[in-house]
C-alpha cells in the first residue's frame, strides 16, 4: 500500500500534447478513477505511474520516492490490460507464477501464493489449461490474478471490463470492487464508462482533451460539476443559458426565456463563478431534479417524447424555447402522452450555476 | 525510507544511458554495422573497382559497356530484359489460370492438382534446370520418346537456347503468381460479385469493373518479383548456353580475368535490380485492396456438362503429369548406373549404389558435409541478425527505420552472381571488417554468402510473427517485475518461435541448395553440394548427381511441411 502523488505531470508526443499538468494524490488504499473519453490521456497518464512513458515535464512519487524515469519492472505495480495481455504460451498457473519467478521465490512458494491467487479468484481448477481455453470471463480473472499475487504497491487497471458483455462485466465489477477492498491495495482505474466509475471510486479524475476538468468524489462530481463538460459527461442534465435579472444574498434569477425562469442557489465557497445583473450564466439541471406538480420555479410545457424504462418515466418537455429532460421515477402514476401538457418545478437545489 | 532512495542513486548512470533517448541507437548500431560491412562495403568495393579499374580512373569501363562498337555487353542487357519480360508474361498466364480454376471451379482431380502446383518450389535451381534437360533436351527422353514412337529421323522438339530459359522460368516462377492470385481470389469476397450483379451488370463487366481491379494490386507486385528474380537467374542460361545475359557475361568476364568489366556489370545490374526492388516497395506500401467482410465463403462453379469433366479431367491428368515429371526423371536417373544411359531413351541399368554411397564414400559425402556446416554458420548468422533486426523493426522507434529495411532487403534483390563478385572486391584483400584476413578461398567466404543472401529470410518470419504479437503482452511482463532481457526470453522468443523456427528452416535448405555464388566462390576444400552436382553433370555421372538432387528436394520438402504446419498454411508469406 503506498500512495502515488502526480506532481504537475505533462506528456507531449513529439509536438501533439498528450496530457498537460496533472497534479493528483492518491492516497493509500484508495480507489481512484481516471474518467474520460477516448483520447482524452487517461491511459497516457497511467502509463506514465506504469513507466512505460517518461513524463516530459513533472515527477512521479510512490510514498516520498521519485520514480519519475525509474523502469516499470521496478517499480511493484501490478497491470491489468485492457485486452489482458494473457502470454499464450503458458498455462493459467504459469502466467499468474511469473511474476513470482521474477522475484525468484522458492518453487513450494510460488506453488502456494498462485494456488492461493487461484482461489481468490474462483480459478483454483484452471490451474494446467491454457489461455486459449478459457472464456473472456476467466481470462479476465486471471490477469487480475497475475496482477495481484505479486502484492504490489499499486494496482494499475487500463480499461479492465470494456472487453465482456453486459452482465459479466457488472459481475466483474463488483468482483474487482471486493479484491480491492479485502486486499486494501491502492488502485487506479482507467474508464470512459461513468457508470463502472460511478459505483467503484473513491475519488474520480474527470479528463478531457488531455486537461483535467474535476477531481473529487462521486457525489461532488454529479451534483457539482465544475463544468459543463463535466455535467454532461457524467450522468444526464439539462444546459440552458440565460440572464442575470436579480441577486439578493445567495439566489440568483436567471431568465432563460419569457415562458421559463428559474431562481438558484450560488454557493460561491464551492462554486467559484462571478454572476452580475445582466450578465448571461450557464446552468444545469439534472433530468431528476424536475418534479411534476405544483412548487418552487413552477413551469408549464408540453411533451414532446415519453420513454418508459420501468424505474422511470423519461419525457421530453418543451417549455418556451427550451426543451428539457425530465425522469419520473415511476410509482404507478398515470403516463401522459406526447402532446399532453404538463406542470412542473424545480427546487432551488436543482439548479446548478457552472462553469464554461 | 533510506533503501529506497538509495536504489535511484546506484544505477544513476546505467539508468540515465538506458533511458536516454539515444540509447536505441546504441542498440541498433551492430544491426547498421553488419549491414554496412558485409553488403555496403562489398558493394562500394566493386563499384571503386568498376570506376578505377587497372587503366585509371574514370566511367572507361561504363562508355565501354554502353558503346555501340562492341554491343556484346548492350546485348546481354537486352537478352536479360527481353527474356525476363516474356518469363513475367508467360508466368502471369499460366499462375492467374491455375489460380482461378483451382479456386473457382470444381472438377475431378481439383485437389491433386491445388497440391501439386506447388511442386516447382521444391525444385532447388540448379536441380530444377538438370532434369528439365533430362527430360525435354536435345537426347531427352521426351523428345527421344516421340522420335521413336513416330520413326522419326531427328527429335521433334527439344529445349535450347532463349525458349529454353523461358520454358525453365515458367515453370519454376509461376508459382510467384499463382500464391499471390490465388491469395487474392480467396480473399474476394463473392457478394461483391453479386452486389455487382443486382446492381444489373454482366459477366465481363464484372469481369473488367470488379475483378480485375482487385487482382491489380497482386499482379503488378508478382510480376515486379518475377522480372527481378528473372534479371538475377544464372542457373537457367548456363544450362542452356545462352551466354549473352548479363548474370553470364559477369561469370565469363570473371573467368575470362576482366575484373573490372565484371565489375562495371555487376554494378549496372544491381542497379537494376534495385530499382526494381525500390518500386516494389513503394507499389506494396500503396496497395491495400483488403476486402472489410469477414468468414469469406467460397462457392466453387461446378463443371455440368459431360464433355467439359472429361477434358477436364485429361487437362488436369496432363498437368500433374508435367509437374511430376521433373521430380520422377531424377529420381529414375538416380538409380541409373553411371556412365550406362547413352543413346537410349531411359536409362538401361539401374543400381541402389550412388545413395548408399552419398552416406558411406567420403568423397561423396564430403560436399553433404561441406554444405551442412557452411549452411548450419551461415544460418546461425541469420538467427543472430535476423531476431534482433526483426525486433529492432517491429518494437522500437529509432530514426532511420526505413534505411534498415531497405538495406535488409537489397541482398534479397541482388542477384547471386552480383553478391559474390562484390565479396570477391572485398575480401581479395584483408579489411578490418574480415578481422585483417583474406577471405577468399578460405572456409568462411561461402558461409558469409549464405550469410548475405539469406538475410531477409528469418528478419521477415520474424517480423510477421512479431507483427501478430500484441505489445501489450511484453508490457505485462515487465509490469510483473521482469526486466527486458528477461521478457525477451521468457515471453517474445516462445512467442515467435515459429516464425523464427520457419525463416531458420528456410535459410538452412535455401543454403544447402545455394548454387549461383557458390560457383563463383568456392575453394576446392570447401566444394558445396550444388556445385558437386554441376561438376558430376559435366563428369557424365548423371547418377551422383540426381542422388544429390533428390536429397535436397526431400529436405526442401520437409521444410515446406515443417513451416507449413508451423505457420498455419501461411508459408508464402515467409517465401
Amino acid at each position: 500500500m503506498k500512495s502515488v502523488r502526480l506532481d504537475h505531470v505533462s506528456k507531449m508526443f513529439g509536438t501533439a500534447k498528450g496530457v498537460e499538468h496533472v497534479a493528483i494524490d492518491v492516497k493509500p488504499g484508495e480507489f481512484f478513477t481516471f474518467l474520460g473519453p477516448s483520447g482524452c490521456g487517461k491511459t497516457t497518464t497511467l502509463r506514465m505511474i506504469a513507466g512505460f512513458y517518461y513524463p516530459t515535464k513533472g515527477k512521479i512519487f510512490f510514498d516520498n520516492r521519485d520514480v519519475t524515469t525509474l523502469q516499470p519492472n521496478k517499480r511493484n505495480i501490478g497491470m491489468v490490460f485492457q485486452n489482458y495481455a494473457l502470454f499464450p504460451h503458458m498455462t493459467v498457473f504459469e502466467n499468474i507464477a511469473f511474476g513470482l519467478e521474477v522475484r525468484k521465490l522458492s518453487k513450494s512458494v510460488i506453488k502456494e501464493k498462485v494456488e492461493r491467487a487461484q482461489k481468490l479468484v474462483y480459478l483454483d481448477k484452471y490451474g494446467t489449461r491454457k489461455i486459449n481455453e478459457l472464456s473472456g470471463g476467466q481470462q479476465q480473472r486471471v490477469a487480475l490474478a497475475r496482477a495481484l499475487v505479486i502484492e504490489p504497491d499499486i494496482l494499475l487497471l487500463d480499461e479492465p471490463l470494456s472487453n465482456l458483455d453486459a452482465k459479466l462485466r457488472e459481475e466483474t465489477r463488483l468482483e474487482i470492487k471486493r479484491l480491492q477492498v479485502e486486499l486494501g491495495v491502492t488502485t487506479i482505474y482507467v474508464t470512459h464508462d461513468q457508470t463502472e466509475a460511478m459505483t467503484m471510486s473513491d475519488r474520480i479524475m474527470v479528463m478531457k482533451e488531455g486537461v483535467v476538468q474535476q477531481i473529487g468524489t462521486p457525489q461532488e462530481i454529479y451534483n457539482r460539476p465544475a463544468n459543463h463538460f463535466v455535467a454532461s459527461f457524467i450522468g444526464e442534465s439539462n444546459m440552458l443559458e440565460g440572464e442575470v435579472m436579480e441577486i439578493s444574498g445567495s439566489t440568483v434569477k436567471v431568465k432563460v426565456d419569457s415562458d421559463l425562469q428559474v431562481e438558484g442557489v450560488l454557493d460561491t465557497a464551492i462554486n467559484k463563478i462571478k454572476v452580475e445583473v445582466g450578465k448571461s450564466v450557464k446552468l444545469s439541471i439534472r433530468p431528476e431534479a424536475i418534479f411534476e406538480g405544483q412548487g418552487p420555479n413552477q413551469l408549464h410545457g408540453t411533451i414532446q417524447l415519453v420513454e418508459f424504462t420501468g424505474v422511470s418515466i423519461n419525457y421530453l418537455v418543451q417549455v418556451g424555447s427550451a426543451t428539457l429532460k425530465v425522469m419520473i421515477i415511476n410509482k404507478g402514476n398515470q403516463i401522459l402522452k406526447r402532446g399532453d401538457s404538463i406542470s412542473l418545478y424545480v427546487p432551488e437545489k436543482g439548479v446548478y450555476f457552472i462553469n464554461e | 525510507m533510506n533503501t529506497d532512495q538509495a536504489a535511484p542513486l546506484k544505477e544513476s548512470w546505467w539508468a540515465r544511458l538506458t533511458q536516454s533517448k539515444y540509447f536505441i541507437y546504441i542498440l541498433i548500431s551492430p544491426l547498421f554495422l553488419v549491414l554496412l560491412a558485409y553488403v555496403i562495403y562489398p558493394f562500394y568495393q566493386t563499384f571503386i573497382q568498376s570506376v578505377v579499374g587497372s587503366e585509371g580512373a574514370g566511367i572507361g569501363n561504363y562508355k565501354r559497356f554502353f558503346s555501340l562498337e562492341s554491343t556484346a555487353n548492350l546485348e546481354a542487357l537486352w537478352t536479360s530484359i527481353y527474356i525476363s519480360v516474356i518469363s513475367v508474361i508467360t508466368c502471369a498466364i499460366v499462375g492467374v489460370t491455375m489460380a482461378f480454376l483451382i479456386e473457382r471451379y470444381e472438377f475431378p482431380g481439383r485437389k491433386i492438382l491445388s497440391i501439386l502446383v506447388l511442386v516447382p518450389m521444391a525444385l532447388p535451381p540448379l536441380v530444377g534446370v538438370l532434369s528439365f534437360t533430362f527430360l525435354y533436351g536435345e537426347s531427352g527422353i521426351i523428345p527421344r520418346a516421340l522420335q521413336a514412337l513416330f520413326h522419326l529421323d531427328s527429335v521433334p522438339f527439344s529445349l535450347k537456347g532463349i525458349t529454353g530459359v523461358i520454358v525453365v522460368h515458367t515453370f519454376t516462377m509461376y508459382t510467384y503468381f499463382y500464391l499471390t492470385a490465388s491469395a487474392a481470389i480467396k480473399g474476394l469476397d463473392p457478394s461483391l460479385e453479386e452486389a455487382a450483379t443486382s446492381l444489373g451488370s454482366g459477366r465481363i463487366r464484372i469481369w473488367v469493373k470488379v475483378i480485375l481491379p482487385m487482382l491489380t494490386p497482386a499482379m503488378v507486385a508478382s510480376a515486379l518479383l518475377v522480372f527481378m528474380i528473372a534479371m538475377a537467374s544464372y542457373t537457367a542460361p548456363l544450362m542452356f548456353g545462352v551466354e549473352r545475359t548479363m548474370t553470364m557475361q559477369i561469370y565469363l568476364s570473371r573467368t575470362n580475368g576482366n575484373l573490372d568489366m565484371a565489375a562495371t556489370q555487376s554494378t549496372i545490374l544491381s542497379i537494376v535490380s534495385i530499382a526494381f526492388l525500390i518500386m516494389m516497395r513503394w507499389y506494396q506500401g500503396r496497395r491495400n485492396f483488403q476486402n472489410q467482410s469477414k468468414g469469406i465463403s467460397v462457392h466453387r462453379t461446378e463443371l455440368r456438362t459431360p464433355f467439359m469433366k472429361y477434358l477436364s479431367m485429361l487437362l488436369s491428368f496432363i498437368g500433374v503429369i508435367i509437374l511430376m515429371l521433373p521430380i520422377l526423371v531424377l529420381v529414375l536417373i538416380s538409380f541409373s548406373v553411371d556412365g550406362e544411359w547413352t543413346i537410349q531413351i531411359i536409362p538401361s541399368a539401374y543400381t541402389f549404389d550412388h545413395y548408399i554411397a552419398l552416406f558411406t564414400d567420403e568423397r561423396t559425402w564430403r560436399p553433404i558435409w561441406n554444405s551442412l556446416q557452411m549452411s548450419f554458420v551461415a544460418t546461425i548468422g541469420n538467427i543472430l541478425f535476423g531476431v534482433a533486426a526483426a525486433y529492432a523493426m517491429i518494437r522500437t522507434r529509432f530514426k532511420g527505420k526505413a534505411l534498415l529495411d531497405i538495406l535488409i532487403m537489397i541482398p534479397w534483390a541482388l542477384p547471386g552472381t552480383v553478391v559474390a563478385v562484390n565479396l570477391i572486391a572485398a575480401f581479395s584483400e584483408p579489411s578490418v571488417f574480415s578481422f585483417n584476413q583474406v577471405l577468399i578461398g578460405t572456409f568462411w567466404i561461402l558461409p558469409l554468402a549464405y550469410f548475405v543472401r539469406h538475410l531477409p529470410l528469418i528478419f521477415r518470419s520474424t517480423s510477421a510473427a512479431l507483427m501478430q504479437m500484441d505489445q501489450s503482452v511484453e508490457e505485462a511482463a515487465r509490469s510483473l517485475g521482469a526486466n527486458w532481457w528477461y521478457t525477451f526470453r521468457r515471453v517474445v522468443v516462445p512467442m515467435a518461435f515459429s516464425g523464427i523456427l520457419a525463416g531458420t528452416l528456410l535459410a538452412m535448405v535455401q543454403g544447402l541448395g545455394e548454387f549461383v555464388a557458390s560457383i563463383l566462390i568456392y575453394s576446392t576444400s570447401t566444394m558445396p553440394l550444388s556445385v558437386a552436382i554441376f561438376q558430376k553433370m559435366y563428369a557424365f555421372q548423371f547418377g551422383t548427381a540426381c542422388a544429390y538432387g533428390v536429397l535436397q528436394i526431400l529436405l526442401i520438402i520437409f521444410v515446406l511441411f515443417i513451416s507449413q504446419k508451423l505457420t498455419n498454411g501461411k508459408a508464402g508469406a515467409v517465401i
